[in-house]
């Protein structure tokens, strides 16, 4: 049977047939996956995926899985949180976190890239698989390479977080550490698969890898009963993520699982690293390379592969790009977790910072429908946060002594019940 | 004086298979015609309509982005290295 996927180059539109190679053998711009949507619309339903699992695989067909198949893992299927107390804070009636720091195994959207990218990896015939990561890559592509028997190697950055180490390294990878940023590592990763007969999932798998965060717009459009909304807040590293939401929600039109409506695509990023969001608001037509420096490290790419594309979509959609300081982040972390219960990573803190600016700015309106993707769990970035959250003083397991630190805290006497 | 300039595999169907080329080029910009001056096919595959770097190359001297350095014009030194990487991936 004819594949219904095969990849395309995004400049001059060379199709080929499916390849673990990420850019135009022409032109050497990227190449992406794409379908033969008159196919599709003949053998998917709609109404088939009621009887699904909830978790990313319900949408099988529209991702580039080879034949017959099989989910290792329940990846995706993540909750889609109404706001109950920030988009009041902020003003806004219709608020919803898509919320990837549940995502299993790893929680973070990284899951999802990682499940397409080994289904291609094996479709391949790699037996070694491997990444250029912030953290959050590394540690999903450790936990399904081990699940699924890969012999799995990862390269980050020396600098990285403690948990996101440990995270990866739990799993049994080989860990690279580089004297370098994430940019350096990625170089090196180019440098690796045009070397190695390996399978690295964001470099010669790259477009495969990259459609499976489609999954997190279709389960978004899903969740608001197939409707899409009117905008949607995305953290940007690599730039991909922003892109892949918009084509998903350009896939479910076009099948006609949903109407058609012009999204606005915002962007997020730290202030210490924002090359996609200065391009937007200073009007630029190239991304220019930054050097990251901020606590969000795992959005600090300083030269985003798909930076030209998110600024483009952003620009094109309506949309806007922000960012925010370190200290911005740590206090949307907090508020996040202290308002809507969700504690997110730095990422996260960047995403939902920029949102109440986006409001702020009147960017986003009030009575819209807005979606601000958390893509990763704040368990994993413990240390930006922990200098706020000193240990506090013990006490012995005595009445009187809980009873004086309390009232302490409250700075008034403890009101206790009438019949104590 | 002696540079080398770093052909990626993907480059080398019109550099008749070479993977590198020693120059004695003086800043980047002049690496960059050395090496299509030699292997003309690449030209268009380098610089876009307008002369420009193309948008999805990009090219390193050592360790480092051009774009952090002086860009084209980035001197070079003996032993240096002037790598190109088509389309640079990960995120």
């Amino acid at each position: 049977m004819k594949e219904v996927y095969f990849l395309r180059c995004r400049e001059c539109g060379k199709k080929y047939a499916n390849t673990p190679q990420s850019f135009c053998e022409e032109c050497f711009s990227p190449l992406e996956v794409s379908y033969d949507y008159e196919a599709l619309s003949r053998t998917v339903k709609r109404e088939e995926l009621s009887h699904r699992p909830f978790n990313m695989w319900r949408y099988a067909e529209l991702l580039p899985l080879p034949e017959g198949f099989k989910p290792a893992a329940s990846v995706g299927g993540t909750p889609l949180v109404k706001s109950r107390k920030l988009g009041s804070q902020w003003g806004v009636k219709n608020l919803y976190f898509k919320n990837d720091a549940v995502c299993f195994p790893t929680l973070s959207f990284k899951d999802r890239v990682v499940a397409t990218a080994l289904a291609a990896a094996r479709r391949f015939g790699f037996n070694t698989v491997g990444c250029s990561s912030t953290g959050n890559l590394a540690n999903a592509v450790a936990a399904q390479g081990a699940q699924q028997g890969f012999d799995t190697t990862v390269f980050i950055p020396a600098d990285l977080e403690p948990a996101k180490v440990l995270n990866t390294a739990v799993y049994g990878a080989r860990i690279i550490r580089i004297d370098g940023n994430y940019d350096h590592v990625n170089r090196l990763c180019t440098q690796i698969a045009d070397r190695f007969q390996w399978g690295l999932v964001n470099v010669n798998l790259r477009p495969y890898y990259a459609e499976g965060s489609k999954t997190h717009g279709y389960e978004i459009a899903e969740q608001l009963r197939w409707e899409l909304p009117d905008n949607v807040v995305v953290p940007m590293a690599g730039g991909s993520l922003i892109g892949k939401i918009a084509k998903a929600f350009c896939e479910l039109a076009h099948l006609g699982w949903v109407e058609p409506k012009q999204v606005k695509f915002f962007g997020a990023q730290a202030t210490g690293c924002s090359p996609i969001a200065d391009a937007v608001k200073r009007g630029l037509s190239r991304v220019e390379p930054q050097k990251p420096n901020t606590i969000a490290r795992s959005l600090a790419i300083g030269n985003p592969a798909d930076g030209h594309y998110a600024r483009r979509l952003i620009t094109e959609t309506g949309g806007w790009a922000e960012c925010i300081s370190d200290p911005e982040i740590i206090d949307a972390i907090k508020l996040l977790a202290q308002t809507e219960g969700i504690f997110a990573e730095t990422a996260g803190g960047v995403t939902a910072g920029v949102t109440a600016k986006l409001i702020q700015q009147g960017r986003i309106q009030p009575d819209e429908t807005t979606v601000v993707c958390i893509t990763g769990n704040g368990l994993k970035t413990t240390d930006a946060i922990a200098a706020d959250f000193p240990a506090t003083e013990a006490i012995p397991p005595k009445l009187e002594a809980f009873e004086a630190l309390l009232s302490q805290q409250l700075d008034e006497p403890v009101r206790v019940r009438s019949n104590a | 004086m002696a540079i080398t300039i770093e052909i990626p595999t993907a480059f080398r169907r019109f550099t008749d298979g070479a993977p590198r080329l020693e120059s004695g080029a003086k800043t980047v910009a002049e690496a960059l015609n050395e090496l299509v001056t030699r292997f003309p096919a690449l030209s268009r595959h380098v610089r876009d309509d307008e002369g420009q770097i193309r948008q999805f190359i990009n090219v390193y001297l050592n360790d480092e982005d051009i774009r952090f350095l002086g860009g084209e014009a980035s001197a070079l030194k003996d032993g240096d290295k002037v790598l190109l990487v088509p389309s640079i991936a990960g995120g």
